[in-house]
């Protein structure tokens, strides 16, 4: 597809597994509830790009807009260029590796799944998380409630490594750390009144 | 011979005066958030008492107007919902639908006996947060998939598998709120479906991840039609607040049809204080969602389903004369599954309630199997004998408004207008803007006197 000039709703609901090339900058919600198929974004993308995907591989060689990978389940998510607010917003299981920074209140609630920064997180980096797991190359401006810095261990090194390899990234997996969910939030309690 | 004097029990009788700012109730709340340090959370909808059809009186026909033979002649109470867009809108056998409840609110017997009834009589159901079960698809013949903030469960599967899409901007319990579930009830099957750790509390975002607003929503639902080949009737859904605005705004976004819920409206479980306190009763709603509709000039078009506090068929006509197209009941439907059943009182008491009283539908030990996970507790409930209930409600449901559209000369229920209403306070008539029983007088409306007539 040539020339999409900012559509929206381009390349949404594909539950093939076929290669589908665009060549310029796309609206909202391009690739989304993506199934099976490859999608290349020549340009940049707007809101949504890639929400709701199950599987396959959505690669975006400008930036993205909000809520990149919004609930996304499953699959693989490139931007090479930056994200801004909200990126993988309640992520469900899919990777999402990121080639410049990422805006606030990225990862918010974000279940499962990876996410990847290779540059620097704004405000609120994974607010109210549960078991996804974050990588950050940058710097992190602050971290949302009960998400916290963790232990890079050796298993957390090589999925990191195998992300960046898919991602055609060329940054060492030594350079990272890694955040996930401090799980005190997991359970109402009143003592932990102040995070909510 | 002797006489016993029984004790006085009665406060009052002893010259007590309750303090009406500070009720037994009221004490009782302090009391308990003072020693747990935690507010009260239930499910259901606003308890309190709030104008409702109630205050509505049908003014059947007389010299002026004729009715129809009762049981004779025609009274039709088919309804279509999603004629403006969608290649494949529903036709429903009767305008009583059965309201979004969510497997993990409610057991998998559960959602399996709605599906039942209302298959059994021609009408739909509507999943909820957490997605779609297989019960509910098999046993639903024509079944709403609700797209929510949270997503929890959302594929474009089931998507394509729900006969129309309902996208929840709000609830009528809750307008502006998220959704909750304890982790008593996520379960190794809700989890899963969830994407969640067995056990914990579930938080559904109050916000849509991914779009904010009607321009938004507008792109939003051109997605989701593109994803459905066009086929499907999307419905939006928002609780009642400022019914006007949001009915005009979902119009414009190009919504296929408006779900308008009342704070009566239940939910599975949220704050009291929001439930009570958050919203605005479902008779004060429908009057400036139809105000929209027809300023719009989509009255009929774009089609409007109320939902909160219906009851009985007399709340089904006054809602479709006021101008609504269809209804949807929760709470009803789930007292005719077995919710609050007088015969599980001891039960009931056993957990500190009573039967009629039962809201504790966030604990997850529901007597009746209907509001639980445990699987012992679940298989109490009947699928096949609930679903039968169920069916029985909507019936009597659909005679009661045909009784009533006969009665005012209507051939269909949607002939009802609000011609054939009054209202039997001032708050009613204010809001509906029907005159006071009696009198030619509206409340606000000029030329309209108490008492002319």
């Amino acid at each position: 597809m040539k020339n999409p000039e900012g559509a929206h709703a381009i390349a949404v609901g594909l539950d093939q597994a076929i290669d589908v090339l665009v060549e310029g900058h796309v609206g909202y919600f391009a690739a989304g509830m993506n199934e099976q198929a490859t999608v290349t974004i020549t340009g940049n993308a707007g809101q949504g790009v890639a929400e709701n995907m199950m599987s396959g591989r959505v690669h975006v060689k400008g930036s993205a807009s909000q809520s990149a990978g919004a609930t996304a389940h499953g699959g693989l998510l490139i931007i090479d260029g930056d994200a801004t607010a909200r990126c993988g917003i309640s992520m469900k299981g899919a990777d999402i590796v990121v080639g410049g920074s990422v805006g606030h209140m990225s990862a918010f609630m974000a279940q499962a799944g990876r996410l990847v920064i290779c540059g620097d997180a704004g405000d609120g980096l994974g607010d109210s998380i549960y078991e996804a797991r974050l990588y950050v190359k940058g710097q992190v401006s602050s971290l949302g409630a009960d998400c916290i810095e963790k232990e890079m261990r050796p298993e957390h090194l090589t999925e990191l490594a195998e992300l960046l390899a898919l991602a055609g990234r060329p940054e060492q997996p030594g350079e990272f750390r890694r955040y996930g969910s401090a799980r005190q939030l997991y359970n109402f309690h009143i003592d932990n009144v102040d995070a909510y | 011979m002797t006489t016993t004097t029984s004790p006085v029990t009665d406060p009052a009788a002893k010259g007590l005066r309750e303090n009406s700012t500070f009720d037994k109730l009221t004490i009782a709340a302090i009391r308990k958030a003072a020693a747990t340090g935690l507010y009260d959370i239930r499910g259901g909808g606003a308890k309190r008492k709030v104008p409702h059809f109630d205050d509505l009186l049908f003014l059947g026909a007389s010299m002026s107007r004729y009715p129809l033979e009762g049981y004779r002649e025609r009274c039709d109470t088919d309804v279509w919902l999603g004629t403006r867009y969608a290649k494949k809108p529903l036709h429903l056998k009767t305008p009583v639908t059965i309201a979004g409840m969510s497997f993990g609110s409610l057991s998998a017997q559960a959602k399996e006996a709605l599906g039942r009834g209302a298959s059994e009589v021609g009408t739909s159901t509507t999943s909820g947060d957490g997605g779609m079960t297989e019960e509910e698809r098999t046993h639903s013949k024509t079944l709403v998939y609700q797209y929510l903030p949270s997503r929890y469960g959302m594929n474009p599967r089931h998507l394509r598998m729900g006969d129309a899409i309902e996208v929840v901007l709000g609830q009528g319990a809750k307008p502006g709120g998220g959704g909750m579930l304890l982790g008593q009830k996520i379960t190794e099957r809700v989890a899963a479906m969830r994407t969640l750790p067995v056990g914990i509390d579930q938080r559904s975002a109050c916000r849509h991840p991914d779009w904010t607003g009607p321009d938004d929503l507008r792109i939003k639902i051109l997605e989701l039609r593109e994803i459905t080949e066009w086929e499907k009737p999307v419905y939006v859904k928002i609780g009642a607040s400022r019914p006007y605005y949001d009915v005009m705004l979902a119009i414009k976004a190009g919504a296929d049809a408006v779900v308008l819920d009342g704070m009566q409206g239940g939910t599975a479980a949220t704050q009291d204080v929001f439930i009570e306190h958050v919203g605005i009763p479902t008779l004060a709603a429908i009057p400036q969602a139809v105000e929209a509709l027809q300023e719009a000039g989509m009255h009929r078009e774009v089609q409007l389903i109320v939902s909160g506090g219906i009851r009985s068929g007399a709340d089904v006509a006054k809602a479709l004369a006021l101008g609504a197209d269809a209804v949807s009941i929760g709470t009803a439907a789930l007292i005719a599954l077995g919710d609050n059943d007088p015969a599980l009182e001891g039960e009931y008491n056993k957990i500190g309630s009573s039967a009629g009283y039962y809201d504790d539908w966030q604990a997850g030990q529901d007597p009746a199997g209907i509001t639980t996970q445990d699987p012992e507790l679940s298989k109490r409930l009947d699928p096949v004998a609930g679903g039968h209930r169920l069916a029985n409600l909507l019936r009597v449901m659909t005679m009661e408004a045909q009784i009533i559209a006969r009665a005012c000369g209507k051939a269909h229920l949607l002939h009802l207008e609000p011609e054939d209403l009054v209202a039997l306070t001032i708050e009613a008539a204010a809001m509906t803007k029907r005159p006071l029983a009696g009198t030619d007088w509206i409340p606000g409306q000029a030329g309209s006197q108490a008492g002319s007539l």
